[in-house]
């Protein structure tokens, strides 16, 4: 009986994940708020099912009841983020609090499956996270004087990533965290976000060929730090994010061509310099010809083999043997998803986390605020990158790189970084959606021409100005378009 | 821009369905791969079978569900098809994944998951020959190994390595197995042996020989048993004075002292340009597990030294299975087709999963070439060494060599390559027998067996 489950379940799990992922991108296409707030209800309906089928699965397998308290636990903090963005942020984009919730649904099975122990720290970081995330959106649309700290998130993220190259402890062969107090702080996932808020501080209102250099210079800081660190991922991230946030701000190509040959130039010489990046690229090339070198292949052709296993529709949970895989929690948990959930099933999470980048650069391009757009943008690249290296990384795609998938993967830094980011996001997707209303309102008026315009503050009169002829929807489309063409 | 990272997520679902599409296979069959024994627990592992049908390994299970792993030939197919037990070896193991896959009808796998029995494998068909096997593991009676292939197609036919072990019981003797380092009876001396190719070498050397000079015909030899150059000193076999000879006496007579001579007025670096072309110290198409056969020589070599190369000894090292392979570029026009041992997998009810398309490998010589070559061999079973071969029902062209290896007091090992009916190839025959003595005394009548074998079947 257990078995005819668990072979049902597989099935059962991927079309779950096969209709949220639908609904994610089927609601661009609704155009009635009611039919979109039905689908967001629906994929919320598809996340719980799947995480009650997952864990009934697993608590059949182990008979262990901690699975029945997980689930209890995981429906508890969905519901329950759920009310809250309703209560406090009815404005909030529900499809990224929606992916959210998935994203962290797949990291809390696979943990649970693998161990259980992290499963529940992670939980409990997830729980925090989420509860100092709720500020957050406040503190965005409240505080205006976040644009003016620009030097202040340089000097604190070149000093955390300064103290983790000088404190931190080794772990395989790179600096990455330090310890205080019992605790592990990855720093560099704190900073991926100060350093967003830099470079747009600096950028937002110059872009002059000065401004752009002092921005280099500072992002190059970053950067080496990194690499002295030998966080090769982070690196690479920071450097992707820096690039794309230069070239929106400034639209000039040039700088974008500079950057992209910088970067080359500076991974061949990476290449000559360290061996450790060589050997990473010897391992890509055939991580079974370097199978037993230290630091060779092994982990790769671990990590292949779980895809492998895995095929299109997994082994099932419990019936495959991801605790091969070497650091499978953290770098590697992506061969493990593949291995009991599916290649299927990968590829769909794949496209919710496409989704979340979509929705991130959506709002970006309907900013008005260049501080606020430049923030979306550096973040949405950051988080999609991410994910590209480490998923790369994992099916050999690419170099193994050494990063983790954000919110699936364990580790609370990276956990409480990426939340935190979500509600940046949010806080921006209101102030949009305030900006929205105001437009709205100011179009209600004109609506009513016989009726006396009262004199404004000269707040309102320059929006007006430049809003003033165009209708809401009109205005929308164009910012769509930009959108799909910068 | 946000076509880009649209475009990299893309590109991560197009690798992930190309993923399971294309690499899997390969991936999990690596012999790294651990997670195959998972399998063993959903599958029986599935038969391997001669292309006859005869079965070579099949998993038997008793009525309490014990599998065992039978080898109903036992020692004959041992190397070839190989052994589980601690590790495998051979097809058992280059084969193993697809031995653990089963294509079976859909709804009866599905049936049975639910019913939890095991699924059927699918059965390896190979293009093994079971009558030849058994008369080339007769015929061999010393250690050494026979490799039979078709020549137009890349079959190989037999596979026979000496000594040998009972793949059935080998669990059992495993410790006394592998600490016997003397015979190292595990190893497959077809595809691993490095052994001195001795005068089978000089198909090469007169390949070099016709690339420099661009014909042999001007060559001419007196031959007094021994050649002295560089202060060291050649003899023929059994310090035998051939005479008078042209090139093709001289590669009919195995004459090394022609052939030193012939190796001295060679370009090193051509020399070994011809060699490498011929896949010396190169990787070869096979799929078990095989030596690199090496060679080296250059223009600064001293003539001592290439003196030896020329005739095969020096420090020329070659398998058993790629001078069948040289042979068999020789009787293809020069073509190499790519060997093989897997002809099909069929699932266990007979539907064919997979089949083995015959592919050119590479051309190493010139059809010219190939056709000079195969009269120098031609020569050596009309008037040579291997003069038995004429009583075989179709002409048979080869070379014989005996070469000297570690220990002079011993025997030279005993080697022939070549192949019947010249105008159209058949099969190509590669014995060598260890410590046996010349090529004429032991490999040519063993290759003779086999060559009359597969004519009177």
């Amino acid at each position: 009986m257990v078995t005819v489950i668990v072979n049902l379940s597989r099935y059962l799990i991927l079309i779950l994940m096969l209709l949220y992922t639908l609904q994610c991108f089927s609601v661009f296409g609704k155009k009635n708020e009611e039919d979109k707030r039905n689908v967001m209800r629906k994929q919320i309906v598809s996340t719980l099912f799947m995480d009650f089928v997952a864990f009934l699965v697993m608590y059949l397998q182990t008979e262990d009841i901690w699975m029945g308290y997980g689930c209890a636990a995981v429906f508890g903090y969905i519901i329950g983020v759920q009310v809250l963005y309703r209560i406090f942020y009815p404005k909030a984009s529900l499809l990224l609090v929606n992916n959210m919730c998935m994203l962290l649904s797949i990291g809390f099975i696979i943990l649970a499956r693998l161990d259980m122990d992290s499963a529940r720290k992670q939980y409990l970081i997830a729980v925090a996270g989420t509860l100092i995330s709720l500020v957050v959106p406040v503190i965005v649309r409240k505080v205006r004087s976040l644009k003016n700290l620009t030097w202040l998130y340089a000097v604190a993220g070149i000093g955390m990533l300064g103290v983790v190259l000088v404190l931190a402890t080794v772990s395989r062969g790179a600096k990455l965290s330090i310890e205080i107090g019992g605790i592990t702080f990855q720093l560099s996932e704190v900073v991926k976000i100060t350093f967003v808020f830099f470079v747009a501080g600096i950028l937002r209102k110059d872009t002059s060929f000065r401004n752009v250099a002092v921005a280099t210079v500072v992002s190059a800081a970053h950067v080496l730090i990194l690499v002295a660190s030998k966080d090769l991922g982070s690196a690479l991230v920071f450097f992707v994010a820096y690039l794309v946030m230069v070239y929106v701000a400034t639209k000039k190509l040039r700088y974008a061509a500079a950057g992209l040959a910088g970067g080359c130039v500076a991974s061949v010489g990476a290449y000559y310099l360290f061996s450790h990046v060589r050997q990473r690229v010897i391992t890509w090339k055939d991580p079974f010809a370097v199978y037993n070198e230290v630091g060779g292949g092994y982990q790769v052709a671990q990590s292949l083999f779980a895809v492998g296993a895995g095929g299109w529709f997994g082994m099932g949970l419990f019936e495959g043997t991801p605790e091969k895989i070497p650091i499978a929690k953290k770098d590697f948990i992506f061969a493990a998803i593949c291995e009991e959930m599916g290649g299927l099933f990968c590829i769909c999470m794949l496209l919710v986390c496409m989704s979340c980048f979509l929705m991130i650069i959506n709002i970006s391009m309907r900013m008005n605020n260049r501080f606020y757009k430049l923030i979306a943008l550096g973040l949405g690249a950051e988080y999609a990158f991410q994910v590209f290296l480490t998923v790369g990384g994992s099916v050999n795609f690419i170099p193994l790189t050494g990063i983790t998938l954000p919110l699936v993967a364990y580790g609370g830094s990276s956990v409480i970084a990426t939340i935190l980011v979500f509600a940046i996001i949010q806080g921006l997707y209101i102030l949009r959606e305030d900006e929205g209303e105001q437009i709205e309102k100011q179009k209600h008026k004109k609506d009513k021409p016989k009726k006396p315009t009262k004199p404004r503050g000269g707040k309102y009169r320059k929006e007006d100005e430049e809003y003033g002829e165009k209708s809401l929807e009109e205005k929308i489309r164009e910012q769509t378009e930009k959108s799909l063409n910068w | 821009m946000a076509y880009l990272f649209v475009g990299i997520f893309l590109s991560l679902i197009g690798y992930m369905v190309y993923f399971n599409f294309k690499l899997k296979d390969d991936v999990i069959n690596s012999p790294y791969n651990s997670r195959q024994n998972a399998y063993e627990e959903r599958i029986v592992r599935g038969e391997i079978r001669s292309n006859d049908g005869t079965v070579l390994a099949q998993t038997q299970t008793d009525a309490e569900g014990n599998e065992t792993r039978v080898y109903p030939m036992g020692n004959v197919f041992a190397h070839v098809v190989g052994y589980m037990a601690s590790g495998k070896s051979g097809l058992e193991s280059s084969e193993n994944y697809t031995l653990l896959t089963s294509h079976a009808n859909p709804v009866e796998k599905v049936t049975n998951e639910f019913k939890e029995v095991k699924n059927q494998g699918d059965n390896v068909i190979t293009t093994l020959d079971a009558n030849l096997q058994q008369v080339a593991y007769d015929a061999l009676q010393t250690n050494g190994a026979v490799v039979v292939m078709e020549p137009d197609t890349g079959k190989i036919l037999a596979c026979v390595s000496k000594p040998d072990f009972d793949p059935n019981t080998l669990a059992e003797q495993w410790d006394e197995i592998v600490n016997d380092s003397e015979n190292s009876s595990l190893l497959n001396r077809a595809f691993q042996g490095l052994y001195p190719p001795g005068s089978t070498f000089k198909i090469v050397t007169s390949l070099a020989y016709l690339r420099q000079f661009g014909t042999l015909d001007g060559f001419s030899f007196d031959c007094e048993g021994e050649l002295t150059a560089g202060g060291y000193t050649i003899h023929c076999y059994n310090s035998n004075v051939h005479g008078h000879e042209d090139f093709a006496d001289a590669f009919a007579n195995s004459c090394n002292t022609a052939f030193s001579q012939i190796g001295l007025s060679l370009n090193g670096d051509q020399f070994a340009q011809t060699a490498e072309d011929l896949l010396f110290n190169k990787e070869l198409p096979l799929e078990l597990p095989y030596s690199k056969s090496s060679f080296s020589l250059n223009d600064s070599t001293a003539d001592a030294l290439t003196m030896q190369t020329a005739i095969g000894q020096g420090d020329t090292l070659a398998t058993p299975i790629h001078m069948a392979m040289i042979a068999s570029a020789v009787a293809n026009d020069g073509v190499l087709m790519t060997p093989y041992l897997v002809d099909r997998v069929e699932s266990y009810t007979g539907t064919v999963v997979r089949e083995t398309k015959q592919q050119e490998y590479d051309t190493l010589m010139t059809a010219s070439e190939a056709e000079t070559l195969t009269q120098l061999m031609r020569g050596v079973v009309e008037n040579g060494t291997a003069k038995p071969l004429q009583e075989v029902p179709v002409p048979v062209a080869g070379k014989t060599g005996s070469a000297e290896h570690g220990d002079l007091s011993e025997p030279a090992h005993s080697w022939f390559v070549g192949f019947s009916n010249v105008d159209n190839p058949d099969i190509v025959v590669c014995v060598i027998a260890e410590k046996a003595g010349s090529g004429s005394e032991a490999a040519v009548p063993i290759a003779k067996k086999i060559f009359n074998a597969y004519y009177n079947n």
